[in-house]
C-alpha cells in the first residue's frame, strides 16, 4: 500500500490549483517516510482553508475554533505523548485570532510543530486582508489598500527565541526543501514553526505562484542556524527576494522537561488512587 | 458560646494571617467557625477585614454584631466601633494605632512593646495578638506551634520559637488584664474540627476526583482553587498551567480532556465571558469538562474582590448554539466537595461541560465540621482506554441510543480519534446535510438531556412542614438562609428550600418542590442580586410568580441581623 493510500482521508474541498494540495502530499509523505502510523499523529487545527487538511489525511484529528489551535495542541501535549502532535494554521488563523496564542506557545516550547498556510489573503470568508497581506493588497473590506503593516512572522518568532523557525514554498519545485524541513520539524523535539508561502488562486492576485517562484532562493548552505543575530536579519528580507530555508534553531528546554510530575510517564497513562488521595488530603483540613 | 470576632486594619498589616490561624486554632480546639473576609482590591493601605464567628456548635452564617474588634489601626476602631456587643471588647496597641482609650471597652494590649522586649521584628506583633485573642478566650496555646508553622512554612525552627514567645506574652497579658468575664469559652479538650474554605472545598474536590490538568487565567476570586490544586501539583502529578488568557485556559482543558485526562478551568464572570466560544466548542465536540466560576459583582471589572450571584442566568445560557450543559451551585464547602466530584463525574458520563458556581462569599468563607461524608464522591473511568480495536471499528461519535458514544484516547489504540468544531458525521469528518446534522443534535442534545436531568438531585428542603414562610434560594445563600429558620422557627412556622444542582433544572418527579413553593403561605425567593435572576429562572422553568423577594446587591453577603430584619418585615406582610 503506498503513502497516498495509508494516508487518504476524504475528498479535499480546495479550489484547484491551491496551494494546500501539494502541503497536504509532503505531509503524507512525511508521515510515511518516517513509517508512523495515522494513530501515532494527532493534527490539531483551527478555521480556514488549510485547517481542513486533517480531515483530508488519517491521523487523530481536533479541529477547533478560529485562532486557538495552539492551547488545545498544547493541552494535547501536555497530557499525552503517544503522538506527533501538529498544529496546522493559515496566516488568519495563527497570526490574526490567535496571535497572542502563538506568542505564549513559543515561550513555552511545548513539543508541538506548527505549519503556517500562509497565502496572504484569506480564503475562507472570500478575500480579505491577512496579517501578511502587503499594503498594496485590496479588497471589499480594504478598499483602498491593506491599512495595516504586514506581520513578519519569521523575525517575530526569532525574536521570541522559537525554538526552530523555518519558511518554504509550497511550489512545484521547492516540495523536496519542503519535506525537509517538515521532516526536521518532526524530529526536533520543541516548538517547531514552519511559515509556508502558498498561492491562493482565486482571491491573491498580487502574490501569485509565479511572484513567489521568482522572489524565494534557498539559504545558502553554510548558513548557521545557531547565529540568531544573523538569522534576525536575514528574517528582514522581504521584496525583491525572499528566503527561505531553515533560518533558526535552538536547544531551549522543553515545557514538559519544566514539570516534574511529567518526568516518568505522561498524564493520560496515570492511574488514579481515589481512596489513597481521600485518606491522606482530608486529614490535612483538621 | 458564640462569639464574633472581626480583626480589621490596612492591606499587608497581616490581618489575614492572625484570622487564618485562629480560625485554625479554634477548628483544632473543636469549637465551630464561621469566618467570612472583606477586602479591598488592593496589596497594600486600604481598610480591610477578617471576621470569625467561634461557637460550641455548629455556625453558618456571619453575624454584624461583634463581640471582639482587633484594631490593627485607628480606623478600623471608626468604622466597626457601632457593631459592638454590650459585653464587647476592642483590643487595640496604642502604639500601633496612634491613639490611647480610656473607655472601659477598650483593652490597650501592648504587641508593640513584647516584639521589643523579645528582640524579634514588628511583624510578630499578630502572633501576640493572636495570643491575646486565645489567651482571653481561655484556650491553651498548646497548638500554637504546629498552627502557625502551617502559614509559615520552613521558616524554621527560631522563627517557630521567637513567635510562640510573644503568643506566650499576648496570651498572659489578656488573662491579667481585665478580659471581659463573658468572652470565654471553657477549655475542655475535644475532638479537632475539619476547617475549610470554599476554594479550597472546590480544589479538593477536582483532586479527589482525579483531575489531572487545570489551565486558568488568575482572576479573583477564582484564584483560590488554582492555588491549591498547585499546592497538590506535584504530590498527585497534575499539571496547572497558568494560560496567556481565559480563551486559551479553556481550550487548554479541551485539549487536554481530548488527550484523555480528567481537565478543569476556573475564572470569574469576565473570564467566563471569553471562555463562552470554548464552551461551545465543549458542547460540540462533546468533550468532558468541569469548570469552575466564581462570582464577583458586575458589570465589567465591577467589585473584584466582592460577591454578588449576578452570573446565574449567563452561565446557563452562556454559548452559542444548543448544548447541553450542567450547573451547579453549592451553599457550603461540604456541598462543594460533593458536587465538585459529581461535575467531573457527570462531565466523562455524559462527555458535557459541568460548571460549579460559587462567589467570592463561598470561596473565602471557612467553615468547620466533625467530618465529611465521603460515601458519594466517585471516581469511575468512563474513557475507552482499551488497546485493541482496531481502527476501523472506531466512530468517535456513534449514534447510540443514550447519545453518549465511546470516548477514547488517542495515541492508545490504533484508532483515530476525530472532533470537530464543524458538524460532523459519525467519524468526526465535517458535513453539511440537515439529515446528518438532525442525527448529531438528537445524539449530543435531545438524548441526553433527560438523562442528564435525571441525575439531578431536587433541593434540600428544611423547617417546618406547612411554613407560613418559605424561603427560596440557591448557592450562598444557604448558611443565612438556614439560621434564620432555625432562629425563627420557635415564633413562626418557618422552612427553606435550597438548590445547589439547578440546571438542568431539578425534575419534580420525586419531590414535588413547586408543590411546596406554591402551598407556602408566603414564598421568598432570596438572592444576592438586583434583578432576581433565580426568580425569573424558577418561572421560567415551573411558571410559579415569586411574590416576594429579598435581594441585595451592596457587594457584602448577607449577614444574619439584617437579613432577619427583612424577613420580619415580610412576616408582618402575611
Amino acid at each position: 500500500m503506498g503513502f497516498l493510500d495509508r494516508f487518504k482521508g476524504q475528498e479535499p474541498a480546495w479550489c484547484p490549483g491551491c496551494g494546500n494540495f501539494a502541503i497536504l502530499n509532503v505531509l503524507k509523505r512525511v508521515f510515511s517516510e518516517m513509517a508512523l502510523e495515522p494513530s501515532a499523529l494527532t493534527i490539531v487545527s483551527g478555521i480556514g482553508q488549510g485547517a481542513k487538511l486533517p480531515h483530508y489525511t488519517k491521523c487523530n484529528t481536533f479541529n477547533g475554533l478560529h485562532g486557538r489551535t495552539l492551547p488545545v495542541a498544547t493541552g494535547i501535549a501536555l497530557a499525552n505523548n503517544k503522538t506527533h502532535v501538529i498544529a496546522i494554521a493559515g496566516d488568519g488563523d495563527c497570526y490574526g485570532e490567535g496571535g497572542n496564542h502563538l506568542l505564549h506557545a513559543m515561550r513555552r516550547n511545548a513539543n508541538l510543530k506548527l505549519f503556517v498556510h500562509n497565502n496572504q489573503v484569506y480564503g475562507l470568508t472570500k478575500g480579505q486582508a491577512s496579517p501578511t497581506s502587503v499594503p498594496e493588497f485590496k479588497s471589499k473590506t480594504q478598499p483602498f489598500g491593506n491599512p495595516s503593516a504586514p506581520l513578519n512572522p519569521l523575525a517575530l518568532a526569532i525574536a521570541m527565541d522559537c525554538s526552530f523557525v523555518a519558511r518554504a514554498f509550497a511550489g512545484a519545485h521547492n516540495l523536496p526543501q519542503l519535506q525537509d524541513l517538515v521532516k526536521q520539524a518532526l524530529q526536533h523535539r520543541g516548538f517547531a514553526m514552519i511559515d509556508i508561502l502558498q498561492n491562493c488562486v482565486t482571491f491573491n492576485k498580487i502574490n501569485t505562484f509565479h511572484w513567489y517562484k521568482e522572489r524565494t532562493y534557498q539559504l545558502e548552505e553554510n548558513h548557521d542556524p545557531g547565529d540568531r543575530l544573523n538569522a534576525f536579519s536575514r528574517a528582514l528580507e522581504w521584496g525583491e527576494k525572499i528566503p527561505v530555508g531553515l533560518f533558526y534553531r535552538n536547544a531551549r528546554t522543553v515545557m514538559e522537561d519544566n514539570y516534574p510530575m511529567l518526568k516518568e510517564q505522561c498524564l493520560a497513562e496515570m492511574e488514579f488512587d481515589q481512596q489513597k488521595v481521600l485518606r491522606k488530603e482530608m486529614a490535612s483540613f483538621f | 458560646m458564640d462569639i464574633t470576632i472581626r480583626i480589621g486594619g490596612e492591606a499587608g498589616q497581616g490581618l489575614q494571617f492572625i484570622g487564618s490561624v485562629l480560625a485554625r486554632a479554634f477548628a483544632r480546639h473543636g469549637l465551630h467557625v464561621f469566618s467570612h473576609q472583606d477586602y479591598m482590591s488592593r496589596v497594600r493601605g486600604g481598610h480591610n477585614f477578617y471576621q470569625i464567628r467561634v461557637a460550641n456548635q455548629p455556625v453558618r452564617v456571619s453575624k454584624n454584631r461583634i463581640d471582639i474588634l482587633l484594631a490593627l489601626d485607628e480606623n478600623t476602631i471608626n468604622l466597626h466601633r457601632m457593631d459592638l456587643s454590650d459585653d464587647g471588647v476592642i483590643i487595640y496597641d496604642a502604639a500601633m494605632t496612634g491613639r490611647e482609650h480610656d473607655e472601659p471597652v477598650f483593652l490597650n494590649i501592648p504587641v508593640l512593646a513584647m516584639t521589643e522586649k523579645a528582640g524579634v521584628t514588628k511583624l510578630m506583633a499578630n502572633s501576640a495578638a493572636i495570643g491575646a485573642v486565645l489567651g482571653g478566650l481561655d484556650l491553651n496555646l498548646d497548638l500554637f506551634p504546629e498552627t502557625i508553622r502551617e502559614f509559615l512554612g520552613n521558616k524554621g525552627q527560631g522563627v517557630i520559637a521567637s513567635n510562640l514567645a510573644v503568643a506566650k506574652d499576648g496570651w498572659q497579658y489578656a488573662r491579667r488584664n481585665g478580659w471581659p468575664a463573658a468572652l470565654k469559652f471553657s477549655a475542655a479538650e475535644r475532638k479537632g474540627l475539619m476547617l475549610i474554605n470554599g476554594s479550597q472545598a472546590i480544589g479538593f474536590g477536582a483532586l479527589v476526583s482525579g483531575c489531572k490538568f487545570l489551565s486558568a487565567y488568575p482572576m479573583t476570586p477564582s484564584t483560590g482553587i488554582m492555588i491549591y490544586l498547585a499546592s497538590k501539583a506535584e504530590e498527585y502529578k497534575i499539571v496547572v498551567e497558568q494560560a496567556e488568557d481565559e480563551i486559551a485556559a479553556i481550550n487548554m482543558a479541551l485539549g487536554a480532556s481530548f488527550g484523555g485526562v480528567r481537565a478543569m478551568t476556573t475564572t470569574s464572570g469576565g473570564g467566563f465571558a471569553l471562555m463562552a466560544e470554548g464552551l461551545s466548542l465543549g458542547g460540540m465536540t462533546e468533550l468532558p469538562l468541569v469548570i469552575a466560576e466564581v462570582q464577583r459583582p458586575g458589570p465589567a471589572t465591577g467589585l473584584p474582590t466582592r460577591t454578588e450571584q449576578g452570573d446565574l442566568l449567563f452561565v446557563i445560557h452562556c454559548g452559542h448554539g444548543e448544548f447541553p450543559k450542567v450547573l451547579f451551585t453549592p451553599g457550603t464547602p461540604e456541598q462543594a466537595i460533593a458536587l465538585t466530584n459529581k461535575a467531573f463525574e457527570l462531565a466523562e458520563k455524559y462527555q458535557v461541560q459541568a460548571i460549579i458556581q460559587s462567589d467570592q462569599f463561598l470561596a473565602d468563607t471557612e467553615w468547620t465540621y466533625e467530618e465529611i461524608d465521603e460515601s458519594s464522591l466517585l471516581y469511575r473511568d468512563h474513557r475507552d482506554r482499551s488497546a485493541t480495536v482496531r481502527e476501523q471499528e472506531y466512530k468517535r461519535f456513534a449514534l447510540t441510543g443514550d447519545g453518549v458514544s465511546p470516548l477514547a484516547v488517542p495515541g492508545f489504540s490504533p484508532r483515530l480519534v476525530v472532533v470537530d468544531s464543524d458538524e460532523h458525521d459519525e467519524e468526526g469528518h465535517i458535513i453539511e446535510d440537515g439529515a446528518t446534522r438532525n442525527k448529531m443534535v438528537e445524539k449530543r442534545l435531545l438524548r441526553k438531556l433527560p438523562l442528564l436531568r435525571k441525575e439531578i438531585a431536587p433541593p434540600e428542603y428544611y423547617g417546618h412542614e406547612n411554613p407560613k414562610l418559605l424561603l427560596v434560594g440557591y448557592g450562598s445563600t444557604y448558611g443565612v438562609m438556614r439560621e434564620a429558620v432555625a432562629e425563627l422557627a420557635a415564633g413562626i412556622a418557618i422552612a427553606m428550600l435550597h438548590f445547589s444542582e439547578i440546571w438542568p433544572f431539578p425534575d419534580p418527579e420525586n419531590f414535588d418542590f413547586i408543590d411546596v413553593v406554591a402551598r407556602a403561605g408566603l414564598a421568598v425567593c432570596v438572592e444576592n442580586n438586583a434583578t432576581g435572576q433565580f426568580a425569573r429562572l424558577i418561572r421560567g422553568e415551573t411558571g410559579f410568580l415569586f411574590e416576594a423577594s429579598i435581594r441585595k446587591y451592596d457587594g457584602r453577603p448577607f449577614l444574619l441581623e439584617p437579613f432577619l430584619g427583612e424577613v420580619h418585615g415580610l412576616l408582618r406582610q402575611i
